[in-house]
């Protein structure tokens, strides 16, 4: 009888392995580009990029990594799964505007979720590059 | 300055969700397509359906 296991195909393993988890991490969508993915590149890229600028446009806050509030940190957490965004987001000293509008809270959290997507994006882009997703 | 109505905040939210959901949790490009419509759906739908039950209890 035939077996149904799909073994992963493991063509992906030469040079440094976390190339494609630090690439995807710093450029969203970069790590897919790294395994030659770069459709799901292209779009991981477009879609978190506009989550992350657009809540930036929505004045969005950017959290920084020292206030001591437990909540801030973890919205730190959030925001630094942005990698290169967030430090130009920081560098730019965007991301700490008076909040004159409702979906000011809604930016936040569209830069938090954006970075946590990111961190899933970069983990795939992990797992396609020592071969154990197709 | 960038200031959707709170639906539209939805919509965008729910669209790039998906497309990284659909891409990062299935394998095949079918497959992806269905799981990421079916997230936009599902965030979209809890949305209204939510929205739905809040204006029932506060009437």
């Amino acid at each position: 009888m035939a077996s149904k296991v799909q073994v992963p195909a493991k063509t992906e393993s030469q040079g440094f392995l976390y190339s494609a988890l630090i690439a995807g991490w710093l450029v969203p969508g970069a790590g897919h580009l790294l395994t030659g993915r770069w459709v799901r590149g292209l779009l991981l890229f477009v879609s978190i990029a506009a989550m992350f600028w657009l809540g930036i446009a929505m004045q969005g806050k950017l959290y920084l990594p020292n206030t001591g509030d437990v909540l801030d940190m973890l919205g730190f957490a959030g925001d630094v799964g942005n990698g290169l965004f967030y430090a130009l987001g920081r560098i730019l000293d965007l991301g700490h505007g008076a909040v004159q509008v409702a979906t000011a809270d809604y930016g936040t959290k569209f830069i938090v979720v954006a970075g946590l997507l990111n961190f899933i994006s970069a983990v795939d882009a992990h797992n396609l590059r020592i071969g154990r997703k197709i | 300055m960038f200031a959707p109505s709170h639906f539209t905040a939805v919509l965008l939210f729910a669209t790039f969700a998906s497309v990284v959901f659909g891409i990062t949790q299935r394998s095949t490009p079918k497959a992806m397509v269905r799981y990421g419509l079916y997230c936009w759906v599902m965030f979209v739908g809890v949305v209204i359906a939510a929205s739905w039950v809040m204006f029932l209890i506060r009437r």
